[in-house]
């Protein structure tokens, strides 16, 4: 069985092939993506929710604390983006260091409340947080512009000093998104494979064992939580940046199951790349099976039900069978030159 | 003064009183047991004293710290350990990783997010050593719900020794464990008593009586006899419930 605390070959390596084919693949889809078929911002949104899923997974995959009212940190970050730009200056650093931090902000709160608990308690709390701050969203109209949400959000350039990029286009502003996705993938990969990262995983197979070996589970709960917050507050900024607007529906219900569902159809409990995968699945879904019915969310609902069933390691723990279809179940050992 | 001291403890869940005015004490570099029929409240004892469950009264002090009522972590980071009657290990990692995570050396780095882990000489070393101790070197990349039952036992010691401890507690060692195993587990033990403090739940008289200096009887959540092998064999309480008789 393949599990995510598999200790890889090159577990101390900071760029692996798979890093760096998935690098190439990104920075070079506004070449190939109008010729399948698809439209170059497909590719600003799938590479915003990599970004918010490689957080998440932090939480979900490897910790093993089932969140589901993390869209409200998409949201958070998505509002503290648009109200720096409206309220402050137009400023893309500022804007998405105001996002990140407001979300951080908001998921340390939250994590202050849920870290010390566990299983269907913590999921109902994240849950009820969700929807605390949606209907705040909602109600707090003067702030955040109610059921209507921030509307005309600047996108600011990319100013660098010496220069500045023009981020008006899709295909700018894709390269700043994806240029982001590659070092936020090195940082997370180096992170779950670093003693951190080890610990968060020894929490989610065994939280009793690990307090009795000394660690305060708690806080780990904590800093992971308020973590991926902050993920998914970067990935909140961009997306009104890329929406050049912010709105409730950001951080509902809705968004927080989404990113579950992408996370586990893409086999984000047994693998790094598992969030990923079910990112673009759930886009390319969208619209591909969008293009040919209006219950497209249906069949992708019904995937979801069908892998749950039958391949409940998601796409990457079937991707990973394909590969090694006899291997015995053996660990590899790191190489002993690294 | 005793490295390991429970003072008067008591420990009721609602109106049920599970264990009732129980003092024991374990002295540097012995080999303590604990023995007594099942419901005793053995291990109800047991999580009372590394901070699984906190008592409902009395005190309890190691190496003149009061950590009555202390949190697991904190209790295991003074410098006590234990291992579970029901395994309780980290199943999806493998062997060595099991070990590494509860090395000292490694719990300090624990903010570290960049550096790696298994290419590390300092860790690698500190749990070559263990598993060397534990009798399970050449098995160190397995996972660990791939070894036998008796190698798991092995390796749950392991890691309650991997935290450097001064005193190991060990919840029935022998628990499902065949012959050849508790043969084995004997000869572990036997090798361990030099270097740490140990006290051990358990339900196999022979090996208790065979490994340990000291010998606490529990019996209604209440100690009925303290005493070496010797002083127990003796003893009418213990004779009259039968447990000495394999002595």
């Amino acid at each position: 069985m393949v599990t995510l605390s598999d200790i890889s070959r090159r577990s101390g390596q900071w760029i692996t092939p798979q890093i760096a084919v998935f690098a190439l693949v990104l920075l070079s889809l506004p070449f190939w993506i109008g010729p399948i078929g698809l439209y170059q911002y497909i590719g600003v949104e799938i590479a915003i929710w990599i970004i918010f899923a490689l957080g998440f997974n932090l939480l979900f995959g490897y910790t093993g604390l089932h969140s589901f009212g993390h869209g409200a940190y998409l949201g958070v970050g998505a509002y503290a983006f648009g109200l720096f730009q409206l309220h402050v200056g137009v400023s893309l650093f500022g804007g998405l260091l105001a996002a990140i931090l407001a979300a951080g902000v908001a998921g340390a709160v939250v994590a202050s409340f849920v870290s010390h608990r566990r299983g269907i308690y913590f999921a109902l709390m994240t849950i009820a947080f969700g929807q605390l701050f949606w209907f705040g969203a909602v109600k707090m109209h003067w702030i955040t512009g109610g059921e209507d949400g921030l509307l005309n959000i600047p996108r600011p350039d990319l100013n660098l000093g010496v220069t500045s990029f023009d981020l008006s286009g899709n295909t700018a502003l894709y390269y700043l998104i994806a240029t982001l996705v590659i070092v936020i993938t090195i940082l997370t990969w180096r992170a779950v494979n670093s003693p951190f990262g080890r610990i968060l995983q020894a929490i989610r197979q065994n939280e009793v064992r690990a307090s009795f070996i000394g660690y305060e589970v708690w806080w780990f709960k904590w800093v992971v939580f308020t973590l991926s917050a902050m993920f998914a507050g970067l990935a909140g900024g961009l997306f009104s940046m890329a929406q050049e607007s912010a709105y409730p529906d950001v951080m509902s219900l809705h968004q927080s199951g989404l990113i579950v569902m992408m996370v586990l159809v893409g086999g984000g409990l047994v693998n790094f790349w598992g969030p990923i995968l079910g990112v673009v699945l759930y886009f390319i879904a969208r619209d591909v099976l969008g293009a040919i019915t209006e219950t497209w969310l249906l069949w992708y609902g019904l995937m979801f039900v069908a892998m749950v069933m039958f391949k409940p390691e998601g796409l990457a723990g079937f991707l990973a069978e394909l590969k090694r279809p006899s291997e015995p179940e053996t660990w590899t050992k790191p190489a002993e030159e690294q | 003064m005793a490295l390991f001291e429970a003072r008067n403890i008591h420990k009721r869940f609602g109106s049920s009183v599970v264990l009732e005015d129980i003092s024991l004490s374990f002295e540097e570099g012995q080999v303590n047991g604990i023995m007594g029929p099942n419901g005793a409240g053995k291990t109800t004892c047991f999580h009372c004293l590394t901070g699984h469950y906190k008592p409902s009264r009395g005190s309890i002090v190691f190496d003149g710290t009061d950590i009555t009522g202390k949190p697991p972590q904190r209790i295991a980071r003074m410098g006590v350990s234990r291992s579970f009657q029901m395994m309780n290990l980290f199943d999806d990692a493998c062997v060595i990783e099991n070990i590494i995570l509860a090395l000292p050396e490694f719990r300090r780095r624990y903010a570290q997010v960049t550096s790696s882990v298994f290419n590390d000489k300092v860790l690698l070393t500190q749990a070559y050593e263990v598993l060397d101790q534990v009798g399970l070197l050449g098995q160190e990349w397995q996972p660990s719900l791939s070894l036998s039952y008796g190698n798991r036992r092995a390796l749950e010691i392991g890691v309650a020794l991997a935290a450097n401890p001064r005193i190991v507690f060990l919840d029935e060692p022998t628990s499902g464990l065949g012959v050849e195993a508790t043969r084995q587990l004997v000869k572990l033990i036997q090798k361990l008593r030099d270097r740490y403090t140990i006290v051990m739940i358990e339900h196999d008289m022979r090996f208790l009586f065979e490994l340990a200096d000291q010998i606490s009887v529990i019996h209604w959540g209440q100690v009925i006899a303290q005493g070496t092998p010797d002083e127990l064999q003796s003893n009418k309480w213990v004779q009259r419930s039968a447990l000495g008789a394999v002595a």
